[in-house]
């Protein structure tokens, strides 16, 4: 699976015309993607794309990689065979958060359960853009769309904590508008032997514009957004004087300086940590809004599980052919 | 060790009849052991050299309410000395473990027939729970049968006390008591009843113990027994040479795709979720571990099915399997692998439905959702197995059609041959033919992934790891040529078309249907799957009595073998038997609109049996 070969992000571009709407943040992730790719050390041909139906399912057909693009909500199912079938594939589920969280949702919780070792790129704009705006599974409370002309009524998931709440052992969230941390991301992500939840907060231009800019337009980004990294305490802000404490059962925004804070006080980020309160908390937060790799926590991939115990049980057997099974056990002669 | 035949022979001063075939059925509670004792009986009956068919009959509760009518699971075996082709229909004898057992039982027994009741069970409770009013062990109305009244608790209770058993675990022996009696009744050794014990027990010595001791008890019981005057000999049957072993259907079906994927060389990926009565196929491909199958047990159908196609796409044999609610909801999955075409087999173990409806009984009602039940034109191969045995050879012929094809084969068998045990004539590996994938050739520098082969109209098969052949497929209907997105009015129309056209070819690759009996004559008589063996035994009983009688069951049903019309062109009849409302005789109907089909249906959650079929058939000549 290991590359000898220097990849650009070309070799990546499939020939077929790109067709989402013109700004779409989903050219920022299929750019970040191409990018990407040439730094994993993963051969081309050892790539596989898998979709369900929506914007983001058709990102396969504009990769140069083997891609699927499969039914709706059905990409974690398809996904599973192919990695199960192909150890050394590197496979990527391309969903949005209807396809994963509505008509997929039941696919989506057991695939994180099980932990296998593929990625999940979770395009959320909380809208239905394919359908032509309809409110999805992570629409606002009293959003009004075209299925809510009088406001939503039902209230929304939070990607990452119905991820970690099926026990998903990797989940980061970037916003849609900053191709580099994607890259960086999705590096990362590949890298982790396990199911890689990566949550882009997508900006639908046409059905929902804006829908995260009082989080990621430039001129406030740095005051609303935490961007955590393992290690590292939990500072943010435009002076960058900002942190996080805990105090009691909650997560309390602080400013260095004021009431004899200091850097010490903060908290620093575990991504690594098994007890996954804290990572809850964290995305939970709606100010500021965390960014980053939230949980990186490895365990037994599920595939890695499977083979061990393969090998174990070949090592027990005397069986190379099906003769060997079909002629054993109670047989008896007819003359 | 009570092995020797003529030792028992000699020993016992009774009538020994010679009989052609035995018809038993044990019935009990649903926790009483029924079919560990049923087949264990068939078991031993074929390694004598027996034909056999069995018929496990169980209700949906696993462990329903002691003695109550609805909680009856029931075992039936025919075995012979001539070829048995079903379970029969009349019981020669009928093994009762309760009154609920006996009151649902009965009618099958054929007059004069033998009944084994445990007499312990025939209590006020018991009695009232089976809704008689008096005890039929002590009014007139088993006059017509040789009733065996045994304490068959109390005497295994007595037989065990010493063991240091609780009672619980001493009354789960009783089973074994009454196999002891009929073993003797029917001239049997224990030899293989008891290996199997000390083998299952093989951690809890004490249980073996006690299950042998119960199952010899049982045989001495009905030896000094004075009720028991007859006993009878059935002969080792007439079979073709070979090696044989008992399968059940569901178990010939894992081995068949296990042989397919080794004759193709090919890993085999089964995706799955379980439902009645298909999960024995699970059951058997997870314990063949060390042949590298992967199997995966699913969160629900879809991802049972959507695995399998992930798994196909990457370069395995790729199968999943079901009853009919799950092939419904495996029905858009179904489409997606038909629009890609990609070879998957999917496995739909009949049950009685509509929705849950019967999920322990047979029925035949899933063949048009097999044929249709999918969006947009999207035909795929259905085939059908006829026998618990040869759901091998229909398995392995699923695979063989997926995969040199490249399109989804849909395997329909049924409760009664999947869960029906009978000899297969074990086959070699060496003896099946050769199975050729689609996989492109080493060295392909060009990948057109719908470009087809001329004779099949199959497209080859690029795997992901094959460098330079990197491509996408999907749902969105495909370039004729690349493969790629194309919505084009033409091209939908051409693809739509060819793709009608892959499946109708499939009848040049698939062998002609035969009738057995008369060539031509008076009446053809048509079935399809698990029916076989009751129409072959009904049509055999007429064509020996001189009436011109043919029958065909078909295994091939889209496409439907080329002479099909010719076959029914040569009888002045042709009636269609199927355990549905009619669905084989409706596409009959709409493909052959010149001949003029009759129908015989049934749709009791049962197979047909042989007497229902022949007064039928009498009156149709």
């Amino acid at each position: 699976m290991e590359s000898n070969v220097k990849y650009t992000f070309k070799d990546f571009a499939s020939d077929q015309e790109v067709r989402w709407c013109p700004g779409c943040d989903d050219y920022v992730v299929l750019r970040a993607m191409q990018k990407a790719l040439p730094e994993m050390g993963v051969k081309k041909e050892d790539v596989v794309f898998v979709s369900g139906i929506g914007c983001s399912s058709r990102f396969p057909y504009y990769m140069d990689a083997y891609g699927f693009h499969g039914i709706h909500g059905r990409a974690p199912g398809i996904a599973t065979g192919v990695k199960l079938a192909n150890p050394n594939l590197s496979v990527w589920i391309m969903t949005g958060d209807g396809d994963a969280m509505a008509i997929g949702g039941n696919h989506f919780i057991h695939l994180l359960r099980r932990n296998i070792d593929l990625n999940i790129v979770l395009f959320n704009n909380e809208i239905y853009g394919l359908t032509k705006g309809q409110f999805s599974p992570t629409s606002l409370l009293g959003q009004k769309t075209k299925s809510s002309p009088y406001g939503n009524t039902q209230p929304p998931f939070n990607a990452g904590e119905l991820a970690i709440g099926a026990r998903s052992r990797f989940y980061a969230r970037v916003p849609g508008n900053e191709p580099k941390t994607m890259t960086d991301i999705f590096i990362q992500a590949e890298r982790f032997k396990g199911t890689s939840l990566i949550e882009i907060l997508q900006n639908c231009v046409i059905f929902n514009d804006g829908c995260f800019t009082q989080y990621t337009d430039k001129e406030v980004k740095s005051d609303m957004q935490l961007f955590l990294e393992h290690g590292k305490p939990m500072i943010f802000g435009k002076e960058s004087n900002k942190g996080i404490v805990l105090k009691g059962l909650k997560l309390e925004v602080v400013t260095l300086g004021e009431n004899g804070i200091t850097e010490n006080d903060l908290l620093i980020h575990d991504a690594k940590e098994d007890d996954s309160t804290l990572h809850q908390m964290l995305i939970r937060l709606k100010y500021p809004l965390v960014m980053g790799i939230v949980r990186s926590v490895e365990e037994m991939a599920f595939g890695e599980r499977e083979r061990e115990l393969t090998e174990k049980i070949k090592l027990k057997s005397n069986f190379t052919s099906v003769d060997d099974l079909f002629f054993s056990g109670e047989t008896y002669e007819v003359k | 060790m009570i092995s020797n035949e003529d030792n028992i022979k000699e020993h016992f001063a009774r009538e020994n009849h010679k009989i052609d075939t035995a018809v038993i059925r044990f019935v009990g509670d649903s926790g009483d052991g029924m079919q560990l004792t049923g087949t264990q009986f068939s078991d031993t009956a074929a390694l004598f050299g027996n034909d056999v068919a069995t018929f496990p009959n169980y209700p949906a509760e696993i462990r329903a309410p002691q003695g109550s009518l609805y909680g009856v699971s029931g075992f039936q075996v025919q075995f012979g000395s001539v070829e048995v082709s079903t379970p029969g229909d009349e019981l020669d004898l009928l093994v009762a473990m309760n009154p609920a057992g006996l009151k649902t039982n009965l009618f099958a027994v054929k007059a004069g027939g033998t009944i084994i009741v445990d007499t312990d069970a025939f209590n006020k409770k018991n009695l009232e729970k089976a809704k008689y009013e008096t005890n039929p062990l002590e009014d007139d109305s088993l006059n017509n049968y040789r009733v065996i009244k045994a304490d068959i608790s109390g005497l295994t209770r007595e037989s065990l006390k010493d063991l240091g058993l609780d009672n619980k675990s001493i009354l789960r022996s009783k089973n074994m008591f009454t196999l002891g009696m009929v073993y003797f009744m029917y001239n049997r050794s224990l030899e293989h009843s008891e290996s199997f014990l000390n083998k299952k027990f093989k951690s809890k010595p004490l249980i073996a113990e006690a299950n042998i001791k119960a199952i010899r008890t049982g045989f001495y019981y009905a030896e000094t027994l004075e009720l028991m005057s007859s006993t009878y000999i059935v002969e080792p049957a007439k079979m073709e040479a070979g090696t044989y072993r008992v399968v059940m259907g569901n178990d010939a079906t894992a081995w068949g795709f296990i042989a397919a994927a080794q004759k193709a060389g090919l890993d085999l990926f089964l995706g799955s979720y379980p439902i009645t009565p298909a999960t024995d196929i699970l059951h058997e491909l997870v314990k063949h571990r060390h042949f590298g199958i992967k199997t995966f047990q699913a969160e629900d159908e879809i991802a049972g099915i959507t695995s399998a196609i992930g798994a196909s796409f990457a370069g395995s044999l790729a199968i999943t399997t079901t009853s009919g609610p799950g092939l419904a909801l495996k029905g858009e999955a179904i489409g997606l692998a038909m629009i890609a075409e990609l070879p998957l087999v999917i496995v739909d173990v009949q049950r009685g439905g509509p929705s849950t409806g019967l999920p322990t009984k047979t029925e035949q009602s899933d063949l048009l959702q097999a044929m249709y039940g999918r969006n947009g034109e999207s035909p795929v191969i259905v085939i059908a197995a006829s026998t618990p045995a040869n759901c091998f050879d229909f398995a392995f012929e699923a695979s063989k059609l997926a995969l040199e094809h490249m399109t989804p084969v849909i395997l329909l068998t049924d409760g009664f041959i999947a869960n029906g045990s009978a000899p297969w004539k074990i086959v070699s590996i060496n003896d099946l033919p050769e199975i050729k994938t689609k996989l492109v050739p080493n060295g392909t520098t060009h990948y057109d992934a719908y470009v087809r082969d001329e004779d099949r109209l199959a497209r080859s098969w690029a795997i992901p790891g094959t460098p330079g052949l990197e491509h996408r497929i999907g749902g969105l209907e495909k370039d004729k040529v690349t493969g790629c997105v194309n919505q084009g009015p033409e091209n939908h129309e051409y693809m739509c078309n060819i793709r009608a056209e892959k499946v109708r070819r499939v009848a040049d690759f698939i062998p002609n249907i035969e009738a057995e009996y008369a060539q031509e004559g008076d009446l053809l008589v048509v079935g399809w799957g698990g029916t076989f063996g009751n129409i072959h035994a009904a049509v055999k009983e007429m064509a020996d009595a001189g009436y011109k009688i043919g029958h065909a069951q078909f295994n091939y049903i889209n496409p439907l073998p080329k002479n099909t019309a010719e076959l029914f062109s040569r009888y002045k009849k042709v009636v269609v038997c199927e355990l549905n409302l009619g669905q084989l005789v409706k596409m009959f109907r709409s493909e052959f609109s010149d001949i003029e089909f009759s129908q015989y249906n049934k749709v009791q959650g049962l197979p047909f049996t042989k007497s229902e079929l022949t007064q039928h058939f009498k009156g149709l000549i």
